[in-house]
C-alpha cells in the first residue's frame, strides 16, 4: 500500500536488540499497570473509567462554553490566554514574546502537543536556545530524533548509546551507568533552569473552573520549568479541558496508573496565573496558548470525536501487538501506537498514509486498557471503510469486487462453506508439514498472493471448528 | 476574524451550537472518601511513602518533631519556609537553618546550595503517601525542589485519607494560591532502560514528619 515504510519496519524487526528493548519496556509497563488497576487494589476502576469518559464527552459537547470559562478564570488570576489556529501561530506568539522580553534561553518540559507542531525546531530556526529537560526528551533532543513512545521517549536507547551521546554532545567522560548519567543531566540542566527566561510546558489537563494548567511528571523538571524562569507559557490543545478541579480526582487516578502504574505520579502541579504579591518565586508572567491545529475538524465528526478524549497515557501502545514489534518510529506522525492510528488519518488527512488503519489485527487490547474507553478498533474499521470508499471512487477494482461477491455468497451458504473448508483441510494434509501455505502450492505462491504470503504464514489447520463442535455436542449428549 | 473568534466559531459549528444553545450540566462530581481513623491513615501513609523510598516518621509532639529534624540535618545548611507552624515548633531556630532572604535571587541561591529544604505541608494524603503544598509568601516553591533532600512536617490533623478528601475540603484549590503541588515520593526517572534512578531534578530524599499535637481521632 503506497507509502507503507516496509524497509524501515523490516529493519526494526531484524534488530534483535531493539526488539528486546521494546518488548521488555512495554512488558514492564503492562505489568506495572496491571498491578494497580487490579480489582483488589482499585475496586472502582471501571466506574472511574466510565466517569472519565462521560466527563470528556460532556466537556467536548460543551467545549465553547468551557473554553470561555477557562479564559475568564485565567484572566481573573492575572494570566493571559492566547489562541492559535496552528503551529505557526504558536511560534509567532512565542517569538514576539521572547523578543519583547529579551529572552534567549527557553527550558521546556515534555509535551506531545509541542512535538506535534514542531515548536522547538520552529524556535531554533529563529536562533533561540530551547532545551528539553525531561531526561528522556533531553537524550532524544541530543540525538536529533523524535520520541519513541508517548510517555517513554527514549525507550529504544540503551545506556551505552546514552553514554555515547552524552560524551559526544556534552564533552563529558563516557559514563554507562544510568545513575551517573542522570547526575550529568541534572548538573547540566540545573544551570539551564536557573538561567532560562521562559519555561515552556504542555498541559495534561486544563481546568475550566480554576483557569488551571495541570502538569504530571516524575522528575521535577516540569516544576522547575514553571517555578524558576520569569515567564511560563503552557501550550495545550483545546481538547485538554475538564470542567472542575474536583474532576482531577478521577483523571489523576487513571492517568498515572495507565501510563506507568503509579497511583499518582511523583509531582502533580496545579497552576494558574503569575506569582501572587509577596511570593518569592514562580513566574511573573503566565500564558496559556490554546491550540486548534485540526482539533475542531475532528470535533465535527460526532462519532470519531472521541479520539479527542485521549489523555496520552500510552497504555494502548504498550498493549498493542503491532507497536510491540514495529516500535514507535515506523508510525507516520508523532502519535504512535493505536491512538496514532486513529488520530493521524483524522489530523493529517485520510489518504496521507492510507495503510495505517489497516496495520492492525483488531485484537481490541487498546480499547480494553484505554482509561477513557476510546473505541479504537471500531474507529479503525470506520477509517478503513472511508479509505476504501475513497479508493473505490478513484478506481473500482473489478477483481476484488468479484472475489468478495463470491466470498459473500459462500459465507451465506453454510453447506457450501462446509464443503469448501473440508476440501481446504484435505489440501493441507499432514504430509505438507508446517508452513504449508508458504512452501507448498507453488501455484498459489505467485502474483498478488505472493506479497501476502511473504509476510504471513498459516499454521497447519487441525480439524475444523464445525467438526470439533459436532464431536463436542455428541459427547455432551452421551 | 482573529484566531480566538475563528476557533470558537469552528467549535460552535462543529457542535451545531448557536448563541442561544443551553448547556447541559456536567456529570455529578465523583468523590469517594473512606472512613479511616488516624491509626489507619498513618499506617497507609507510612506504607505508601516507604514503598516509594520516602521516610515517614510519626512524632508524638512538636518537641519530638524538632529533635527529628535536628537529627536529620545535623546542622548542615538547610533552607526552611516561614510557615507559622514551623516557627511555633521551633524548627526555624535549629542550627544551619535559613529562612529569611533579602530577595528572590538570594532565596534561589540559598536553595541551590542547601543540603535540605524544610517545609510545612498543608495536607498529607494517606492512600498514596502524598504531600500537598500550596505556594505562598511564606512558602516558596523552590524550597521543596532545589535542595537534594526535602524534610516536610505536617500536623497529624492534616493527614487525610486521599485526593478525594483533599478536593472535597478544597474544591477550588487555586482560589487562595497560584500553585498547588502534590508530591508523591522522591523525584525519579526510569528513562534509561527503565532503570529506576532517584533524585533527577527534584530531591532524591524525602522525609515526612507527621506531628501529633494531642489525641488524634
Amino acid at each position: 500500500m503506497t507509502n507503507l515504510p516496509l524497509e524501515r519496519i523490516r529493519e526494526t524487526l531484524e534488530n534483535a536488540r531493539l526488539q528486546e528493548a521494546i518488548y521488555a519496556a512495554t512488558g514492564r509497563l503492562i505489568e506495572h499497570r496491571r498491578q494497580v488497576v487490579a480489582p483488589e487494589v482499585l475496586p472502582d476502576y471501571e466506574q472511574l473509567r466510565e466517569q472519565a469518559r462521560r466527563i470528556k464527552e460532556h466537556t467536548l459537547e460543551n467545549l465553547d462554553a468551557y473554553l470561555e470559562q477557562f479564559e475568564a478564570q485565567v484572566r481573573a488570576r492575572g494570566g493571559e490566554v492566547v489562541w492559535a489556529r496552528d503551529g505557526a501561530e504558536v511560534a509567532d506568539f512565542l517569538i514576539r514574546l521572547a523578543r519583547r522580553s529579551g529572552a534567549r534561553l527557553l527550558v521546556k518540559s515534555k509535551s506531545m502537543t509541542t512535538e506535534e507542531i514542531g515548536l522547538r525546531e520552529r524556535l531554533e530556526a529563529h536562533h533561540f536556545e530551547v532545551v528539553e529537560t525531561d531526561l528522556g526528551e533531553y537524550i532524544i533532543q541530543l540525538a536529533h530524533e523524535r520520541p519513541y513512545h508517548i510517555v517513554a521517549p527514549a525507550l529504544h536507547k540503551t545506556r551505552y548509546e546514552v553514554g555515547e551521546i552524552f560524551s559526544r554532545k556534552l564533552g563529558v567522560p563516557r559514563e554507562d551507568q544510568p545513575e551517573r548519567q542522570t547526575r550529568i543531566a541534572r548538573t547540566v540542566l540545573r544551570q539551564k533552569f536557573l538561567a532560562a527566561d521562559i519555561g515552556l510546558t504542555g498541559a495534561n489537563f486544563l481546568v475550566a473552573d480554576s483557569g488551571a494548567v495541570v502538569l504530571v511528571e516524575n522528575e521535577g523538571n516540569a516544576r522547575l520549568t514553571t517555578s524558576a524562569p520569569r515567564i511560563h507559557v503552557a501550550v495545550a490543545g483545546i481538547e485538554k479541558l475538564i470542567p472542575r478541579a474536583q474532576d482531577l480526582a478521577v483523571f489523576l487516578k487513571l492517568l498515572g496508573r495507565s501510563a506507568t502504574g503509579q497511583p499518582l505520579t511523583v509531582y502533580t502541579s496545579i497552576l494558574s496565573g503569575p506569582r501572587r504579591p509577596g511570593e518569592d518565586d514562580g513566574p511573573e508572567q503566565f500564558y496559556v496558548v490554546l491550540l486548534d491545529n485540526g482539533r475542531t475538524r475532528v470535533l465535527a465528526d460526532r462519532d470519531k470525536r472521541q479520539t479527542l478524549y485521549c489523555i496520552r497515557c500510552g497504555a494502548c501502545a504498550n498493549h498493542c501487538p503491532v507497536y510491540r514489534r514495529i516500535g514507535g518510529h515506523n508510525y507516520p506522525w508523532v502519535y504512535s501506537g493505536p491512538i496514532g492510528k486513529i488520530a493521524s488519518p483524522q489530523f493529517q488527512g485520510l489518504m496521507q498514509d492510507p495503510w495505517l488503519p489497516f496495520a492492525s489485527s483488531l485484537c481490541g487490547a487498546c480499547a480494553e486498557v484505554c482509561p477513557v474507553k476510546i473505541e479504537i478498533p471500531r474507529l479503525l474499521l470506520e477509517l478503513r471503510a472511508e479509505i476504501v470508499k475513497a479508493r473505490t471512487r478513484e478506481s473500482r477494482n473489478r477483481w476484488e469486487r468479484t472475489a468478495f461477491r463470491i466470498w459473500a455468497w459462500v459465507m451465506t451458504h453454510p453447506r457450501l462453506y462446509e464443503m469448501l473448508s473440508l476440501a481446504a483441510g484435505l489440501l493441507a494434509s499432514e504430509e505438507a508439514g508446517p508452513s504449508w501455505l508458504r512452501r507448498a502450492p507453488a501455484l498459489l505462491n505467485a502474483g498478488p498472493l505472493r506479497a501476502w504470503l511473504d509476510h504471513r504464514d498459516l499454521p497447519l489447520p487441525g480439524r475444523s471448528f464445525r467438526a470439533l463442535w459436532r464431536q463436542r455436542t455428541a459427547r455432551v449428549r452421551e | 476574524m482573529n484566531a480566538r473568534e475563528h476557533i470558537l466559531h469552528k467549535v460552535r459549528t462543529a457542535l451545531g451550537h448557536s448563541a442561544a444553545t443551553e448547556f447541559s450540566p456536567p456529570p455529578p462530581v465523583r468523590l469517594r472518601i473512606p472512613e479511616w481513623d488516624f491509626q489507619e491513615r498513618w499506617r497507609r501513609f507510612a506504607a505508601a511513602l516507604q514503598k516509594l523510598g520516602g521516610k515517614p516518621v510519626l512524632a508524638a509532639d512538636p518537641d519530638q518533631a524538632r529533635r527529628h529534624v535536628a537529627a536529620i540535618t545535623e546542622g548542615r545548611p538547610a533552607v526552611a519556609s516561614r510557615a507559622p507552624l514551623l516557627e511555633s515548633w521551633g524548627i526555624l531556630n535549629l542550627p544551619g537553618v535559613h529562612c529569611r532572604f533579602r530577595d528572590a535571587a538570594e532565596l534561589r541561591s540559598t536553595c541551590a546550595s542547601a543540603d535540605f529544604g524544610i517545609t510545612g505541608a498543608d495536607f498529607a494524603l494517606a492512600d498514596t503517601g502524598t504531600l500537598a503544598l500550596f505556594a505562598s509568601p511564606e512558602q516558596a516553591r523552590l524550597l521543596s525542589l532545589l535542595p537534594p533532600a526535602h524534610v516536610a512536617l505536617v500536623p497529624a490533623s492534616r493527614l487525610i485519607t486521599g485526593l478525594d478528601e483533599l478536593l472535597s475540603l478544597v474544591p477550588r484549590p487555586l482560589e487562595a494560591s497560584s500553585a498547588l503541588v502534590l508530591i508523591t515520593g522522591p523525584s525519579r526517572t526510569a528513562d534509561i532502560e527503565q532503570i529506576l534512578v532517584r533524585g533527577v531534578h527534584g530531591p532524591g530524599e524525602i522525609h515526612v514528619i507527621v506531628v501529633k499535637e494531642g489525641e488524634e481521632k
